[in-house]
């Protein structure tokens, strides 16, 4: 089973992918999830993170089967 | 209670007064504010000619339910309403609607504005701007709420 990874907006444009499957073998926290897709970059200052479509901090732990999701600051409204 | 994302225009006079159409009637709504926001020709100084606005899809629905169903237990309300546009926008055309009903005018005023606020913070979207150079920029945050 995978950890499915989204990135959205200017981070997508940032690291150059929008979805990623990760081999999630054990659980794992959203900065080393972070650590993995962006090939070590470090975590931008004002990055928003989810799991499971739910906001967390970087230190969650996310396990096989969740969603996990990337993104800069909201721009709504 | 509605919650919905439009990929196409829409006219909020129009929606509102569907809604109305279809709530119950029940002799206890005193007061209704709505807030609508329609997209600029400018911003930070330059002139935009047309925005994209991207969500993400799930989680999108899923927080402005979550707030929607927050504010009407708060506020004690007996409706509230959330439209957001996604896709290509275009100047005059509007991002957002949202209203909500009850028995006063303060619960009902109080409401709205905290959805709006809330939403703006929090929802994920994002603006993409093209600006009349043909140059495309993302709008890095939101303008402070006073």
């Amino acid at each position: 089973m995978n950890i499915t990874v989204k990135l959205f907006a200017s981070l997508r444009e940032q690291v150059g992918k929008g979805e990623v499957k990760l081999n999630a073998e054990k659980p794992m926290t959203i900065a080393q999830i972070w650590a993995q897709v962006s090939e070590e970059m470090p975590l931008p200052t004002h990055i928003l993170m989810a799991l499971n479509m739910q906001y967390v901090e970087a230190n969650a732990l996310a396990e096989a089967g969740d969603e996990v999701a990337f993104f800069p600051p909201v721009t709504g409204g | 209670m509605k919650v919905e994302i439009y990929p196409q225009p829409f006219n909020p006079w129009s929606v509102l007064q569907d809604y109305e159409a279809l709530r119950t009637q029940s002799g206890k709504c005193g007061a209704t504010a709505c807030f609508i926001g329609t997209m600029r020709d400018y911003n930070e100084g330059d002139t935009v000619q047309q925005m994209w606005l991207e969500h993400y899809a799930g989680m999108t629905e899923q927080y402005l339910l979550q707030l929607a169903i927050e504010v009407e237990q708060r506020w004690q309300l007996l409706d509230s309403l959330i439209l957001h546009r996604v896709g290509e926008i275009q100047c005059d055309q509007t991002i957002v609607l949202v209203a909500a009903w009850a028995g006063h005018r303060s619960p009902a005023l109080e409401a709205c504005r905290y959805l709006i606020e809330e939403l703006k913070q929090h929802a994920p979207f994002w603006k993409r701007e093209t600006l009349n150079t043909g140059q495309q920029r993302w709008v890095a945050q939101n303008t402070p709420s006073e």
